[in-house]
Formats: structure tokens, sequence, C-alpha cells
């Protein structure tokens, strides 16, 4: 029998707010243990939350980048469960009416598009971090662990979506895309190190065909796109084989272990009404008007996908569409700039996408520390177009751009790299090499083809490889 | 110095006419608390040196003549639920011994703001959670007028203190009754305002959606400045009424010819004290006399207002004493796992009755049980609201006994939660709708014991509620005192 993975992600993003979602400490990462804390968000007797409407503005906007509809009015409820960084033992979410539902996201990869859909996005509150020292440092093994509350009450975006994938690959990229979207809008820089943004799994397999979900799991502890992958992979792996071998695969919450590259159980899975959700009493009902969404949507930028459409509608080649669309701004500003002065949309994206991202990583900066505007990759791909100068040459040219040296035809000029397409200079070229070559010249008249290749050579050497081959190739036609 | 126990108003008098200094005011109340305190109780903390600092600096502000309003160098006591900054706040929970809060409540913050002289810390129920104070970590209260019986609770310490002369007047909390009762049980008055008048922030949760904070006093009047220097919208309170504040104190004098006033068919009858009925009954006489239309009133659903009231009061706990567990603040018991930490602070730290009620709440909001239990409260809720609203339609106001019985015998009830949850029959219903209502002392019992009139009005009717209370404080006049042991005696300054 042939087992279908069913794959839904569930997504945490930390809202980059000033302040947190119900007090007025800041939003930080990486500073002194329990220095951004209050009353609040340490849960003191008698303190009270009051919602952050910068989050709330935020989440909003996110609904609509991602499809949603945004409910009229929004509830928040109390999750209850006790756990040493929960400062008040229950957390601030929400349960029956999110901000936002029914969404979906068009995600694509090299060879497939699909569309993957949103069942809700709300909000809630971050939790503190614990912190295990001494001994082994890990869970199992620490003297003792501390607690810093710095974290706990930053805005957390829970966006959960439809068991719409089918494999580790596709979950990456809805993953992928999904971040990109986040960043995008504006509501979050959703750095997986830092972990402002957190994606968990839940994976179930069933056999192909059946319209039945199988019993899911849920994995956690994936720090980067590429453990994603490979948790999701390993899991359908397990899960296939317990199948397989008769066994059943039991509901619960699982770690990924990344050096081991294997899952762990932790625990058995509660259900969520186990969390004793009920209304929060000390917030009133949100009720968001027209003027609420509309105010959120004309903060909505332009997102991944259709801008992907519309380069590829320029004329980029898709796949070079794809990685422009979500590359950093600062890229797409270059692109951008370059087809406005005049650059050839496909060698532009071309350049972007590949040369100058290669050079910023082998430099190791961004492309604000090198001198690099949209006018000077147009000047390059005219050059290249012209015959100006090869290939080759024009990444060197580029080089030279970018260390500094000027625009690219005073580097191609200093460089001395123009080609030589000057026709009587080259035929004179040509003439000498024949004469220098009668051996080969005699080869090649009696039918051996290849010694052309040979000939060409030479004249390139001669030139220090500035010649124009197509123009060589001509005349050498010719006199041959 | 005046004699007899002072209102906030005479008190205020004899300091502006120079008659008394605060400092004075403030010594002649501490020297009643010292008198009364080993047989009462009243209070769990009080604070000496910050009363005295307080009261020095209304001296030199009043000398000044910077007045700060009504309160100012008045001695006003605060029911130890209520963060004091700096001051310990046990809530009369041993999870919280030695608590003191880095800030004040607003309710805390505001007295102060108005010149108000915090004497100390009051005993309560633990966690509010009792009628009778009896539930208190630290030892109960007595009720002053017979010191066998309860002061009702959970604001018991309160309304001793304002009964025995040991604080001018009070600040109580309110979840099911806890202001009314006691006020009722002490001869005092008591008002519980409108959901979201009084801010919440820094009054230490019971049940979030229920809890008011209010004023505990010797009159209706007192009460009206009290409530005007608390009242009023606060952004730390999410649930705070934002608009305007209305002039309470202003509109005391209308009394109540062309009112219409509704008897509460379902507050009465079997398992009233007849001498509270009979007194009530009077009293409802007697405000016809003077032009108030009394009317029958049915509120059928009056009659499981409290089984509702005895599910959502506990789930809301449930949650809001989860931050009790031994990791940040108070009593710790280090267990070898921070579970095992929690577990054992909390067995350690709460009290049998918060205790049930925790586990109540927690039952109520489980798996399976959630709507049959808590759901089918808040349907209930709804439809008691609606039934209130239903009333106003025809009546300005409800009246009713605060209590079907007056002061009961310590321990008579302490093994019998249900006859102690019948305590608060009369007040719970307000809770649920959120509405105001006061508690008035008309009377005395044949055993000598107090007996209180409540009314209760619409959201925000505040004024006519106090309108009408201050006319039947007028027609009962209520003069009675506590024994002499436990009064101030007529003559004697305070």
């Amino acid at each position: 029998m042939k087992w279908e993975p069913v794959i839904g992600i569930e997504v945490h993003v930390e809202l980059d707010t000033d302040s947190k979602m119900f007090c007025g400490c800041r939003v930080s990462f990486g500073d002194p243990p329990n220095t951004h804390v209050c009353p609040v968000c340490l849960a003191l007797p008698g303190s009270l939350p009051v919602p952050n409407r910068k989050a709330i503005e935020r989440i909003i906007r996110l609904g609509l980048a991602l499809n949603c509809r945004i409910n009229p009015g929004s509830v928040f409820h109390r999750k209850n469960y006790y756990y040493a960084d929960l400062p008040k033992n229950y957390q601030i979410s929400q349960f029956d009416v999110p901000v936002c539902v029914d969404g979906w996201l068009d995600v694509e990869s090299d060879d497939s598009r699909f569309r993957v859909g949103i069942e809700r996005v709300h909000m809630e509150e971050d939790t503190g971090k614990s912190v295990h020292v001494g001994e082994g440092g890990r869970i199992h093994s620490a003297a003792e662990t501390l607690v810093d509350f710095n974290r706990a009450g930053t805005p957390l975006v829970e966006i959960v979506s439809r068991p719409d994938l089918r494999s580790a690959a596709d979950a990456r990229t809805y993953a992928q895309e999904l971040r990109a979207v986040v960043v995008e809008t504006g509501v979050s820089d959703a750095r997986m190190e830092r972990g402002s943004i957190r994606f968990d799994a839940n994976v179930s397999i069933r056999p192909e065909g059946s319209p039945e979900l199988g019993v899911k799991v849920e994995i956690k502890n994936m720090n980067s796109f590429r453990s994603l992958e490979r948790a999701i992979r390993s899991e359908i792996e397990r899960q296939t084989a317990l199948i397989t071998a008769g066994e059943r695969v039991v509901m619960e919450t699982r770690h990924w272990d990344e050096e081991g590259e294997v899952t762990h159980g932790m625990r058995t899975k509660e259900g969520s009404s186990d969390y004793r959700y009920f209304t929060e009493p000390d917030l009133a009902p949100m009720v968001f008007d027209g003027s609420w969404v509309e105010e959120a949507r004309s903060h909505l930028p332009e997102l991944p996908a259709l801008r992907r459409d519309r380069y590829r509608g320029m004329g980029v080649k898709p796949a070079a569409a794809r990685v422009l669309a979500s590359s950093d701004p600062q890229l797409r500003s270059l692109f951008e700039e370059a087809v406005a002065s005049g650059a050839d949309a496909v060698a532009a994206g071309n350049w972007v996408t590949g040369e100058v991202t290669a050079s910023l990583r082998r430099r190791e900066v961004s492309l604000e520390d090198v001198p690099l505007g949209g006018e000077q990759i147009a000047a390059l791909t005219r050059m290249v177009s012209e015959g100006r100068v090869s290939a080759s040459a024009a990444r060197e040219v580029l080089e030279g751009v970018m260390n500094g040296e000027g625009s690219p035809s005073e580097v191609a000029d200093r460089r001395n790299l123009l080609q030589l397409s000057d026709r009587t200079a080259l035929e004179e070229l040509v003439q000498e090499v024949m004469a220098a070559n009668p051996e080969a010249v005699e080869r090649y008249r009696s039918g051996e083809r290849k010694v052309r290749g040979f000939l060409v050579g030479q004249v390139m050497r001669a030139t220090s490889g500035r010649a124009d081959p197509r123009a060589v190739n001509e005349i050498l036609t010719a006199r041959l | 110095m005046p004699s007899g126990p002072l209102s906030i108003g005479a008190a205020g008098a004899a300091l502006r006419s120079g008659e008394a200094t605060a400092v004075e005011l403030l010594a002649a109340v501490m020297s009643r608390a010292e008198m009364t305190e080993s047989e009462l109780h009243c209070y769990l903390n009080l604070d000496r040196e910050g009363a005295m600092a307080a009261a020095r600096q209304a001296d030199r502000e009043l000398d000044r003549g910077e007045d700060r309003g009504p309160l100012h160098g008045i001695p006003v006591a605060v029911k130890d639920n209520m963060c004091t900054r700096g001051l310990e706040t046990t809530c009369s929970s041993k999870i919280l011994a030695g608590y003191r809060p880095p800030y004040d409540a607003t309710a805390v913050a505001r007295l102060r703001e108005a010149g108000a002289v915090i004497i100390g810390k009051t005993n309560l129920d633990e966690f509010a959670m009792g009628s009778s104070t009896e539930n208190s970590a630290y030892g109960p209260t007595r009720n002053p007028w017979d010191t066998g019986r309860v002061p009702g609770g959970s604001s018991g310490g309160s309304a001793a203190a304002v009964a025995a002369g040991s604080a001018i007047a009070a600040l109580g909390s309110d979840t099911g009754g806890s202001i009314r009762q006691p006020a009722s049980l002490c001869g005092v008055v008591g008002l519980k305002p409108t959901y979201g008048l009084v801010s919440r922030y820094g009054l230490v949760a019971f049940a979030s959606s229920l809890d008011q904070i209010g004023p505990l006093t010797r009159t209706v009047g007192d009460a009206a400045l009290l409530l005007s220097a608390v009242a009023g919208h606060d952004p730390a309170d999410a649930t705070s009424y934002a608009g305007p504040v209305p002039d309470f104190a202003g509109s005391l004098d209308r009394g109540v010819d062309g009112l219409r006033l509704g008897v509460v068919k379902e507050l009465g009858g079997d398992g009233y004290q007849p001498e509270v009925s009979e007194t009530t009954g009077e009293m409802l006489d007697k405000l016809a006399a003077q032009g108030a239309e009394v009317v029958e009133v049915s509120l059928p659903l009056f009659e499981v207002a409290l089984s509702a009231y005895y599910l959502i009061a506990p789930a809301e706990c449930s949650a809001n004493l989860a931050r009790f567990d031994g990791m940040r603040y108070g009593l710790s018991i280090k267990g070898s796992t921070a579970s095992a930490t929690m577990a054992g602070t909390r067995a350690e730290g709460f009290g049998p009755e918060v205790t049930r009620r925790i586990l109540l709440g927690t039952y109520a909001l489980s798996a399976g049980y959630f709507d049959a239990f808590y759901g089918q409260a808040q349907r209930v809720r709804s439809l008691l609201q609606a039934e209130f609203d239903e009333a106003y339609r025809k009546v300005d106001v409800l009246v009713s006994p605060t209590s079907p019985t007056t002061a009961f015998r310590l321990g008579e009830r302490t093994q019998d939660p249900l006859a102690m949850y019948m305590s608060d029959i009369c007040t719970i219903p307000s809770n649920l709708s959120g509405h105001p209502a006061i508690s008035v002392p008309i009377g005395l019992d044949s055993k000598h014991l107090p007996i209180g009139f409540q009314v209760m009005a619409p959201a925000l009717g505040e004024q006519v509620m106090m309108a009408v209370a201050a006319e039947v404080e007028r027609l009962a006049g209520f003069d009675a005192l506590p024994p002499p042991a436990l009064a101030p005696p007529p003559g004697v300054p305070l």
C-alpha cells in the first residue's frame, strides 16, 4: 500500500511592536534577564492586562496578507496550564473567535505550484524563557532552571494552516513563503535563530486516496527550514515504518533532535479542551469596524506572490522571478531601477539574482556597502548585448564597479576589457596568425575542421582575449 | 474635638474649623483600634508610621490652604486584598504571608491623592471567599455588636472597623455581597458600585467579572464621598467605565416621591428571619408614606442565581489563583521539581474554602463538563440580566433585605458550606448583572443585632439608588451603637 503524508504547519510569530501585548514593557531580545518586566508581565497579584492596539493592527494586516476574513469582533480566552515560565499559569490566547479566519497562501517551488489553506490567525502572548544552567545544561541534566521574563507577554501571532501539505519539501516551501509574507508586511523580523518565528508541524499518514485523517503527531524544536524539512521527512518515515510493522501511531508531541536527526517523544498530547479555555474576563470583546480593516489594508505592501507574477510579466525567467520576488528589498529595488534605466528585464534579473548576489556573499557585505546602482546594471547589460564586453569580462567589470573603480565603461576601459571589434584591425590580426601557422591552415583546408578552434584561440591570445570571437570566426571562415 | 463616632462629613468639618487636626483624628481612631483590636481583630496590619506621616502631611497641606477635598486627613481602612505599595498585602492567605506589593492599587492611589490617611489593612475571608471572615488564615474578625458572632464577610474587617470606630470609613470589595452583607451584619452602610465604575487594578482578583471595590461607611453621604474619590476611568483596567462620573453626593436629597420601588418577591418568606422581614416591611410602608410607589416584582431567576454564581465565580478563581505557585513571590515550598514546588506551595498555602472553590471551578471548566456547568451558568447569567432589564422597565429601583438573617454565631455555618453560601442569596444577583446595590442599616432585631435594607439599581443608577438609600437612612433614624465596650461611647472623643 502507498502511504500519503498529511501535514499542517503551526507558526508562531513574535510581533516587533515597541511594547508587550498587555503592558508597557519594551519588547527586547538579548538584554540582561528580567530587565523588561513589570507587575503585569510578572503576574503580580492584582495586575491586569490592557491590549496593545498596535499588535491588533498588525495581526489584521497579516491576516489580510494571508487572504483571511477579519472577524467583525474577536474575543480573548484564557488557556490554562501550569508552567514555570508562564507567569499567570494561564496564557491569554484566543479560542473560538480569532481575529482572522479562512485564508490561503499561494506557494510555488521549482516543480509545483499549490495553495495552502489558512484556518486561523490568532493573537496571544509569549511565555518567559527557561534557562537551564549547570551540569549538562540540557533540560534533563541541568542543575538549576532559571526563568527570564523579558519575553513574557511579547505579542505572539499563531498562524494555523489547514492540513493541505503532502510532502516535507512542500512544507518547507510553504514555511519559507509564509516567512517572506511576514517580513514583507513588516509585522515581525521573523528571525528563526532568535525564535521570533517558530514552526511546529502536525504530521500524519494515511493510505493514498483515503479521505480519513490518520493519528497526528506534533513535532517541535526545528530551528531552520532545513531542519523543518528533515524533521517532517524523518517523522513520515517513522510513522510509515510503524504502520507497516502493524503498530499504531500514538497522538503525541515529539521533539526534533538536530544532531541525532530523529524525533523523540515528549508527552502524550493533551486534548485542546483540557486547557479549560474560557473567556478572558479582564478584557472586553474587541470590535473591528470597517475603518480598522481599511486602515490595515492601506499598510499592505506588495506581497511576494503578486510580485512574482509581475516580474514574470516583465519577462523574467520563472526561477529568477521567484528568487527575486522573495529576495531582500534592496536587491529588488536594484533590479527595478535597472529595468527603469533601460536594462533588459531578463538580463537584469539574471545579474541581480546571480553575479550580484554571489559577489555580495563572497564579500560578506550587503548592497548598501557597495557603490552599485540600477543604472550601472543597465549599462553593464547594454555593454554585453552590444558586444562591447564578453560575458566573462562583464563579470570582471561588475567586480570593478563594486570595488568602487568607477562606472562600467570606465572600469572596462581601465582594465582593458573592451572587445576588439574593429574589422580592419582584426583582419590584419587574422592574416598574421594564418601566416605564422601555415601547417594548421593546410590541415584545415584538407578537411580537419577542428583546427579552426586553434586558430581562433591564437587570435584571442594575441589580443589577451579582447577580440570579439564572433567577428574573428567570420573573418577566419572567409579567409580559409 | 467632637465626640462619638464620626462621619467623614463631621470629621472634615472638625478639621477645617480647627477643632481637630488630622494627627489628632488619627490618634483617636488608632486609640479606638488599640482598645478594640484584641477583641475584634478587624486589622491584619495597622500602619502606624505610614498613617502618621500621611496625617502630618495632611495637616501641613491644610494649614497651607491646600485642600484636597472631603477625604483630606480622614483615616480610612483598606481591605487587605488591595495592593498597598511597600505595605504587606496578604488577602488573609498564608500563601501571601509577608508579600509587599511594589505598587498601589488604583483605588488606593486615588485615596492617597484625595489626601486620605490609610490606617491599615483589614481582615477578610481568604481571597475574599466567604461570608463570615472566618476563612482568614490569621483568625476571624468578631462582630462589635456581639463578639460571639461573625461580622459577615468577606469584608468583615472593614465593616467591623467602621462599626467600632477604629476607622471612619473603609474600602471593601464585593464579588457576591462581600461589602453589603457585612455592612448589614455590622450596622453600617455598604455600597457595591456598577461593575467597571471603580478600577480593579491592584485588587487581587477573586472572580474578575464580578469583583468590584466599594465603600463601607457610617452614612450614605459618606459612601457617596468615598465612592467619588475612587471612581472613574483607569487606563490600567480594560473593563473600567470610560464615561464621566456622576456627582453622587449632590443628588442625595431628592427623596422618594414619585419613584417606583420594586420589592423582589423571591427575596423573602421562608428562610428569612421574621424580624428581618417585619422591619423591611415597616420600611416599605414608611417609603410609601413619603410618596414612593411600592410594587411587588417577580424575578424568578433569582432562585438559580446562587447556583450560577457558584459555578462562574469558582471557575474564574481557579484561573485567577493559578499565579500563586511559589515561583516568583509569596510562600514557596521547595520541591525537587518545578511542579512539585507549585503543588507543595499551593497545598500548604491555600485554606480549605479556597481549595474547595479552585477544585469546583476547575471541574466546572473541564472537558465534558464545561457546557453543563460553566456554559449553563453563563446562559443563566445572560437571562438574569435580561430579567433585570425587564424589571427596570417597570420600576426605578429594586429593594430587599440585604441578608436573610442578622449576624450568626462563629462556627455556626463553617461546617455547612451551603448554609454559608445562602447568606449571599440577596446580594449575588447584582454581581451577576453588574448593577449597583447598597445596604443601609434600618433597625435591630430582638438580640440587638443590626438589620440591613438593600436598594438595587440599573447600571450606572447610583444616583437614584443613593437618593432612595438616603431616604431610607433618614426614615430609619438608625443611631444605635454596638455595646459600650466596643463602640465609641458618647461624651468620649470619637
